[in-house]
C-alpha cells in the first residue's frame, strides 16, 4: 500500500504556494503572454473570496472607485461577515430586467450591498458583421442594435459615412431626419414609461405606453414600410420620400399626446404612492454620473444640462429651439419626470419642424452613392447600371476615422468608423449608452431595499441589443 | 467618390496644420475637423491625466482597433505604426469639446496602461475591448470577459478570427443522414 501512495506521488506543495504568491504579487504581470483565453470568473465572489482591498474600493461590484472618489471608505460595511449576507440572482429571465440582463445581488436581509450587471446573453457580434457588410448594407445591421430607437442608430451610423464621404445633405433630408428622430424619441420614451409604470406595480401605464406608442409605430410603417428595424435613414438621405399626406399623420399624433401626457401626470406626478415609491430611491451623484461616462436622462437627473442636441448640434437641432430638462436629486423620480417632459419638448420639436420642413430632394443626386429613382432604371441605360454596381458591390468610402455622436432616447450613442477605402467598413465600432449606463446600477442600488432595485433597473432604461451588440 | 475599382489606393485622410503640433504632450492630426492626439504607449496615461486636469471630464468611450490587414494608415511622422490601436474619445463640457486619442499597441503583449483610476467609467469598456480584441490593461481591477463566454477562446474582432461561414450549395448536397 505505502509504496503504491509513494509512487502516485503526494501533490507537492511547494509549488502550489509557489503560483499563488505570484498571482497574489504580480496578478498584472500574469497577464502579459498569458494564454489568449481568460476564464476569469465574471460573477460576483463571495463576500469571504474577494480581497479587502476590492471590498473596501467597491461600492459595487462594477465601480471600485478610486480611494479619493468614493464616498466613504468606511461606509462599505467590510465588517459584515459572509454568513450575514447572500448573494442572489436577478435575471436573466426576469421581466423586470428588460430583457437579458443578469444581476448578482448581495443582499443583508433587504438591503442590497453590492451589485454586478452579467451582460452578453444577447451579444450576436454585430461589430464583427458590420465589417462584412457593404455600407449600404450597415443599416440593416445597426438598426437591430437599440431595437427600441433603430433610426437613431442608422442615423448615427450615416452620418459617419457621409463624413468619411464629405458629403453635404440636401435640407430636406436633414430635416426628414430631424423628424424621425424626434418621433422616435417620442415613442421610445413612452415605452420607458409603460415598462417603468408596469415595473412599478402600474399596469394600465404599461397599456397606455403601449397604446401611445403603437400611434408612431404606424407613422414609422406609413413613412418606412416597417414599424421597428426601419432602414430608412441611409448614407445620403433617407430612403424614401414622406408620403403625401404626413402632415396629417404627425399631427394626428401630435394632437393626441398631450392630453394623455396630462393623464399620465394625473396618474403618476402627483400621485403620493407613486412619488413614494421613487422618490429618493437609486441616487446618483454628478459627479458619480461623470466619473461612470454616464449620459443622457441619468446624468441630466443629476443637474447636469448636458445634452448633445443642444451643446454639439448636429442635423439642424441649432435651428429649433427646446428645453433641456434636468433634474435635481438623481433618483428615480427624477429620470421619470424628465423623460416624461422630454415628450414634451420633441412634441415642441416636431411642431418647429413641421413649419420649417424644406421642399426638394430627399437624398442627394449621386449615382454613385444613392441609387436612381426606380423610373429612371426602365428607361435609362446608365441608371440600371448604377442600380446594379451600387446593390452589387457597393459605393466605397475614402479611407480615415472618423467618430460621431447623437443624442440618443438612452444618452451619447457614437459610432467610430474605420474605413480603408474598399466597400465595407474595416471598423464599426458603437458607442452604445445603455452599456455604459449599466455601470451606474452599481451605485444607485446600493444601501437601498432589493424591493427598489427593481425600479433602479427601470429607471435607467436599458435596452440589451444595445448594452450586447 | 472619384473611383469604384478597390486595386486603386485610396487617398491619404484629409487632414489640415501639416506641422506637427502637440497637446498634452502628445502629437497633433485634425481628421475631418475632428482633434486626434497620438502619444507613445509610455505617455499614454501622462497624456490622459493632462487631457483630464484641461477639463475633459468624461471618458464616453474606449475601442480598439486591429491594423493586420491594413498596417498603412495615417499617422503624424513620428509615430510607428503597430498592429493594435487603444482609440479612445474624452469629452469637455465647458465649453463642450471633444478629443480623439489613438495610442499604438505592438503585439504580442499587446498592453496598455488602464484608465480606470483616471475614469472608473472605462472598467466595462476595457474589459469590451480586451473580450473583443485581447489588448490587455495593466491596472485593471477586474479584466474578465464582458460580452463572451468566460470559456470562450480567442477574441473575436481580431482581424486573424474567422468570421465563419455556411457554404452555400449550389448543387444539391449530400443529405445528411
Amino acid at each position: 500500500m505505502t509504496s503504491i501512495d509513494e509512487s502516485l506521488g503526494a501533490p507537492d506543495p511547494v509549488p502550489d504556494d509557489a503560483d499563488d504568491q505570484q498571482w497574489a504579487d504580480a496578478p498584472v504581470a500574469g497577464w502579459v503572454g498569458a494564454a489568449e483565453t481568460s476564464e476569469g470568473s465574471q460573477e460576483l465572489t463571495d463576500r469571504g473570496a474577494t480581497d479587502p482591498l476590492n471590498l473596501l474600493r467597491e461600492q459595487g461590484a462594477v465601480l471600485r472607485l478610486p480611494e479619493g472618489v468614493a464616498i466613504d471608505p468606511t461606509d462599505i460595511d467590510i465588517e459584515t461577515s459572509e454568513d450575514e449576507t447572500m448573494i442572489i440572482n436577478l435575471g436573466p429571465q426576469h421581466p423586470s430586467t428588460h430583457g437579458v440582463l443578469r444581476l448578482m445581488i448581495e443582499l443583508d436581509g433587504e438591503t442590497v450591498l453590492r451589485t454586478k450587471p452579467i451582460i452578453g446573453y444577447l451579444h450576436t457580434g454585430m461589430e464583427k458583421t458590420a465589417e462584412d457588410l457593404m455600407y449600404v448594407q450597415g443599416g440593416t445591421n445597426v438598426t437591430r442594435m437599440d431595437y427600441l430607437s433603430p433610426l437613431h442608430n442608422e442615423c448615427v451610423f450615416a452620418m459617419a459615412v457621409e463624413k468619411l464621404l464629405e458629403i453635404e445633405l440636401p435640407p430636406r433630408a436633414v430635416w426628414i431626419r430631424m423628424l424621425m428622430l424626434e418621433l422616435n424619441r417620442i415613442s421610445s420614451h413612452l415605452m420607458f414609461l409603460a415598462s417603468n409604470g408596469l415595473d412599478l406595480g402600474s399596469s394600465s401605464m404599461m397599456f397606455y405606453g403601449w397604446r401611445e406608442r403603437e400611434l408612431v409605430l404606424a407613422f414609422f410603417e406609413r413613412v418606412t414600410g416597417l414599424r421597428m428595424n426601419h432602414n430608412y435613414i441611409r448614407p445620403g438621405g433617407v430612403a424614401a420620400d414622406l408620403p403625401d399626406d404626413w402632415r396629417d399623420d404627425v399631427l394626428s399624433i401630435l394632437d393626441v399626446l398631450p392630453d394623455r401626457l396630462e393623464q399620465y401626470d394625473e396618474l403618476f406626478t402627483g400621485q403620493p404612492i407613486w412619488r413614494q415609491r421613487s422618490e429618493g430611491v437609486g441616487v446618483i451623484t454628478k459627479e458619480q454620473a461623470i466619473a461612470l461616462s454616464a449620459t443622457g436622462p441619468i446624468l441630466r437627473s443629476t443637474g447636469v444640462a448636458w445634452d448633445l442636441r443642444a451643446d454639439m448640434p448636429y442635423l439642424a437641432y441649432d435651428q429649433v429651439e427646446f428645453d433641456v430638462i434636468t433634474g435635481t436629486v438623481g433618483d428615480v423620480f427624477d429620470r421619470y419626470a424628465i423623460r416624461l417632459n422630454e415628450v414634451r419638448e420633441s412634441i415642441r420639436i416636431v411642431h418647429q419642424i413641421l413649419d420649417a420642413m424644406p421642399l426638394g430632394d430627399y437624398r442627394i443626386q449621386d449615382s454613385k452613392i444613392t441609387p436612381p429613382p426606380r423610373s429612371r432604371i426602365d428607361e435609362s441605360m446608365e441608371a440600371l447600371i448604377h442600380h446594379f454596381k451600387l446593390f452589387t458591390e457597393g459605393f466605397t468610402v475614402p479611407a480615415g476615422e472618423v467618430y460621431v455622436a447623437i443624442e440618443s432616447p438612452r444618452g451619447e450613442l457614437g459610432c467610430y468608423l474605420v474605413s480603408d477605402g474598399g466597400a465595407k467598413p474595416y471598423r464599426m465600432h458603437i458607442r452604445a449608452p445603455s452599456f455604459a449606463n449599466l455601470q451606474c446600477l452599481p451605485v444607485m442600488m446600493r444601501g437601498g431595499l432589493i424591493a427598489d432595485a427593481i425600479a433602479v433597473i427601470s429607471s435607467t432604461d436599458p435596452v440589451l441589443g444595445d448594452v450586447d451588440r | 467618390m472619384t473611383t469604384t475599382s478597390p486595386d486603386v489606393e485610396p487617398a491619404p485622410e484629409a487632414t489640415e496644420a501639416p506641422a506637427p503640433s502637440r497637446h498634452a504632450g502628445a502629437l497633433v492630426t485634425v481628421t475631418y475637423g475632428q482633434e486626434v492626439l497620438h502619444p507613445s504607449l509610455d505617455a499614454y496615461l501622462e497624456t490622459i491625466a493632462a487631457l483630464q486636469a484641461e477639463g475633459f471630464d468624461m471618458c464616453v468611450d474606449v475601442t480598439g482597433v486591429d491594423y493586420l490587414e491594413r498596417p498603412a494608415r495615417h499617422l503624424p511622422p513620428g509615430v510607428l505604426p503597430e498592429r493594435f490601436e487603444v482609440v479612445v474619445n474624452l469629452v469637455a463640457m465647458d465649453p463642450p469639446r471633444r478629443v480623439r486619442v489613438r495610442v499604438q499597441v505592438p503585439e504580442p503583449e499587446a498592453t496598455v496602461a488602464s484608465l480606470w483610476n483616471l475614469y472608473p467609467g472605462t472598467e466595462a469598456m476595457e474589459r469590451e475591448v480586451f473580450d473583443l480584441m485581447g489588448i490587455r490593461f495593466a491596472g485593471h481591477p477586474d479584466l474578465t470577459r464582458i460580452l463572451m463566454p468566460e470559456d470562450w477562446e480567442g477574441h473575436p474582432l481580431r482581424k486573424d478570427y474567422a468570421i465563419g461561414h455556411v457554404p452555400v450549395q449550389f448543387k444539391a448536397a449530400p443529405p445528411t443522414r
